[in-house]
């Protein structure tokens, strides 16, 4: 099982494109990997005839390095050691075995679901003398530290229950949810879909961030005619080129300006320290069958719009497709949600750590206005600013809105 | 109704402590105390011995100024000023637990307490101090009673006050003997001869097994022996006592060593063969509460098998430490509240405050090898430790044992200035599970005599640096 990106624990393997039998030549694609963000085609780096698949498709939660195939060199008879193909470099006359474990072993800190594993020195040794996996070790120590005599008592290959219930999982012992039939639902009465990746990291992130984040929404409403307008002149100028801007990149475009303005808004928290970010990454929420992920249009205050709304499509594109790196959605130092095509008039989004703000995007729609003394029709969109307190606080929140809300209203003074 | 969650019976470091813990947790708590508060411990044991101690090993570094290049003309002691500080030490502890157990709101109740059938857990009819008597009814009982010295009358090993001492009298006596026998070569026997000796007391130690100081590491144990023999201490070794018998002038005690018989003669005598439990007149009997060899028959929670009863400390047995019975207590108090179990497991540190002084951890390599254990062993003496060479100090060493299959830090010994203050790192590392790696990869501040520790456990691995 490839590392499909640094922080890749496990991955489950989706499809096969090959069988037992077939020739592959470097650049070929083997097979699909699905992590808890995107599904990841992978292809093979060296050249020989697939000898045996070793995990099945279909199979979850295969961790990084665990052989999944084999492949045997040109012309070679059946060699026993077992390789990774996508990690060979190089064909050898032999089949490529696993790299050696160099001596005193220990069971690295593995990250369930991101979160390290506590375990004493001495469990590590243990386990990786005796090739134990501690992500699925329960923990009896000291908020859940794995001591030696878990580590004694547990069976080679033993795994806990699920991997989301793994330790290294948070210290606090996860609320006991109890099950559907004592909730009184029947079993039968419905289907029982699995938890795929994204949905197992959604469901995490999401309690984890609404728990543990002391957050605050702040909401005011936008006029948005002038936005509207400039929208259809540019693109009136842009049609030749094919690239459509929406609402939504000008207000990634004018998010990203009022960052700028706004520097405390485009930041961390840290136990370290609070960051803050020299850029401005703006994370867009995209909807996919079976969840959501959100794609970053890196560094939006130096991009213009052409360029943001050509990015924006691409990444919405390839997110649907599960086609992304990770390298595009992870990170981020601002998100941006929209429900606004859904006709929702207003509300507040679940911060995405370890991001400071969220802005979620309601739908532009005719509104009876005051101005002057005289009520007036103006498209109206309202916003809501969800703030992490630990950074962003209730007055910083709000200047970012007040900086915001004049470079929507009026997108020339974007190009300031 | 009860009335109170939490009695805790005996007020020595076990109780105190376990009181202390209680009343954090939320229990409401009152503990009984039938002398001082603090204890064995506080009042006649760890601590006044302590002053004691160091009032020895100041004398005794009088006559060794000159190696440091200073002077003192007709070094002398007042023996009473030395037991009064001792004292005054003691006092001032005891009257810190009083405030403690103001400052957590627990209810002391001066008396001594027996136990009878309750509701839930025994209630406790309590003759007070004050005269009369008053029955607490509690959710949760835990006798923290402690231990006295162990006394063998048949042979004549009881102490009399005047010319058979245990700690107890050891402890205020008018003067300090010219010669003294101490019967029994652990802690509390060596640390007493090792404060006798500094005085200038002739003493003689005998000791039954083949060795002193017989919990310790073999090699320890030698050291020790060496090191006492050079201050003039001297001992009988694998010597079995058949009779202590005391006249007007002095005792003089029959022992018994490879088949031949010597009679020893002295003033004083000190008996110290261990500790008994204090298990009497607690209505522990008419409970059915088991009791063995003097100690109360409790898991590993602390509970007796009695509901609503738990016993901690020396009276629920070996090893006899004033901390042990700390931990236990607040093991099972938080166990009692639900708390989950942490430290079950967790290493006691021993230490005795002899001069040089010795402290360990886990297992010896004996120990370790009866285990079926393949374990690598470290040594590294002080004699080339800058800091200790510096200080004048370089008796002694440091010793670790590892389990060469796992890595794990099992056992740790060592002997030397200060060593009773160095040992809890090795007690941490054990604690946490550290292997030769972590120990590897700490730093060690330059020059102390902690530096020894590094090389201890390098030197099991062939690394060590300076020898």
């Amino acid at each position: 099982m490839p590392a499909l990106s640094p922080t890749m624990e496990e991955g489950a393997l989706a499809k096969w494109h090959v069988k037992v039998g077939d020739a592959v030549k470097s650049g070929d694609v083997i097979a699909e990997i699905e992590t808890d963000k995107a599904t990841m085609e992978v292809e093979a780096v060296d050249e020989g005839v697939v000898e045996a698949i070793l995990v099945p498709e279909g199979s979850e939660g295969v961790k990084v390095n665990t052989p999944i195939a084999r492949l045997s060199g040109e012309g070679e008879a059946q060699p026993p050691p077992a390789a990774t193909p996508a990690q060979d470099a190089k064909p050898a006359p032999e089949a490529k075995a696993a790299p050696a474990v160099a001596p005193p072993k220990a069971a690295p800190a593995p990250r369930a679901g991101g979160q390290r594993v506590f375990a004493s020195p001495l469990a590590r040794r243990i386990a990786g003398q005796k090739g134990l996996d501690l992500a699925a070790i329960k923990g009896s120590g000291p908020h859940g530290r794995i001591v030696k005599a878990d580590v004694e008592a547990a069976k080679p290959g033993a795994r806990g229950p699920s991997p989301a219930a793994a330790p290294g999982a948070p210290a606090a012992a996860p609320r006991p949810v109890p099950s559907l039939q004592q909730m009184g639902i029947p079993e039968g009465s419905y289907d029982l879909i699995p938890l795929d990746g994204m949905r197992k990291t959604v469901a995490r992130r999401m309690t984890d961030s609404f728990r543990d984040v002391p957050h605050f929404p702040l909401t005011i409403d936008l006029e948005i005619d002038g936005l509207l307008a400039a929208r259809a002149k540019i693109n009136a100028m842009l049609e030749k080129d094919g690239v459509k801007v929406s609402v939504n990149d000008m207000v990634i475009k004018a998010a990203a300006a009022a960052l700028m303005r706004v520097p405390e808004a485009n930041a961390s928290y840290s136990p370290e320290g609070v960051a803050m970010h020299h850029h401005a990454d703006i994370a867009m929420a995209v909807a996919v069958e079976g969840g959501l992920i959100t794609p970053i249009i890196r560094q939006a205050e130096l991009k213009g719009l052409a360029q943001i709304a050509r990015e924006a499509k691409d990444l919405a594109e390839r997110a649907r497709t599960r086609k992304l790196k990770p390298e595009e959605y992870l990170g981020g130092t601002f998100s941006i949600s929209n429900l606004g095509m859904f006709g929702v008039k207003s509300f507040s989004s679940i911060i995405n750590e370890p991001q400071g703000a969220i802005l979620s995007v309601g739908a532009g729609e005719k509104r009876a206005v005051v101005r002057g003394d005289q009520i007036v029709v103006a498209t109206v969109m309202s916003v809501t600013l969800t703030c992490d307190h630990r950074v962003v606080d209730g007055a910083t929140g709000a200047r970012w809105l007040q900086a915001f809300k004049p470079l929507v209203e009026d997108p020339v003074t974007m190009i300031v | 109704m009860a009335d109170v969650d939490v009695l805790v019976i005996g007020s020595g470091p076990g109780g105190y402590v376990t009181a202390i813990r209680a009343s954090q947790l939320g229990f409401k708590t009152a503990i009984v105390e039938r002398e001082a508060l603090g204890g064995v411990c506080l009042n006649w044991g760890c601590i006044p011995t302590k002053a004691l101690l160091k009032s020895g090993e100041v004398y005794e570094q009088l006559g060794h100024l000159a190696d440091y290049g200073l002077k003192v003309e007709k070094a002398s002691f007042d023996f009473s000023q030395v037991i009064a500080r001792s004292r005054k030490v003691a006092s001032q502890l005891n009257a810190g637990v009083g405030f403690l157990m103001k400052k957590h709101n627990i209810e002391v109740i001066e008396g001594a307490a027996k136990l009878d059938s309750g509701q839930g857990a025994p209630k406790a009819v309590i003759a007070l101090k004050a005269g009369g008597s008053r029955t607490v009814q509690a959710k949760h009982v835990i006798l923290a009673t402690g231990a006295r010295a162990r006394t063998i009358p048949a042979i004549g090993l009881e102490p009399d006050g005047e010319r058979v001492w245990t700690y107890r009298e050891a402890m205020v006596p008018k003067a300090a003997p010219k010669s003294l026998i101490v019967v029994g070569s652990g802690a509390i026997g060596i640390e007493f001869a090792s404060f006798y000796r500094a005085l200038g007391s002739e003493v003689v130690v005998v000791e039954a097994l083949p060795r002193i100081l017989p919990v310790e590491d073999e090699e320890v144990s030698k050291a020790a022996h060496r090191a006492f023999e050079k201050r003039g201490l001297t001992f009988r070794v694998g010597a079995s006592v058949k009779k202590l018998t005391r006249s007007k002038t002095g005792v003089s005690v029959e022992i018994e060593a490879g088949g031949k018989t010597e009679t020893l003669q002295a003033d004083v005598a000190i008996v110290a063969v261990g500790i008994a439990g204090n298990v009497e007149d607690l209505g522990l009997e008419a409970l059915g509460v088991k009791v063995e060899k003097s100690h109360v028959v409790v898991d590993r929670h602390g509970a007796t098998g009695v509901a609503g009863l738990y016993a901690i400390g020396d009276v629920a047995g070996p090893p006899w430490l004033a901390h042990k019975a700390s931990h236990e207590g607040v093991h099972c108090i938080e166990h009692i509240a639900g708390r989950p179990s942490s430290g079950l497991e967790s290493p006691i540190p021993g230490c005795t405050y002899s001069n040089p002084q010795i402290a360990s951890v886990g297992l010896t390599e004996a120990q370790a090898k009866e285990q079926g254990i393949a374990v690598k062993v470290g040594r590294f003496p002080f004699r080339v430790n800058g800091k200790a060479i510096a200080a004048g100090e370089t008796e002694g060493f440091v010793k670790t044992v590892f389990d060469g299959k796992t890595g794990a830090l099992i056992g740790a010994h060592m002997i030397g200035a200060e060593v009773t203050e160095m040992i809890q790192g090795y007690v941490l590392a054990i604690t946490m599970e550290a292997t030769e790696a972590e120990l590897h990869a700490t730093v060690y501040p330059h020059p102390t005599m902690s530096e020894a520790m590094h090389e201890a456990a390098l030197d099991a691995y062939g690394m060590v640096l300076h020898t």
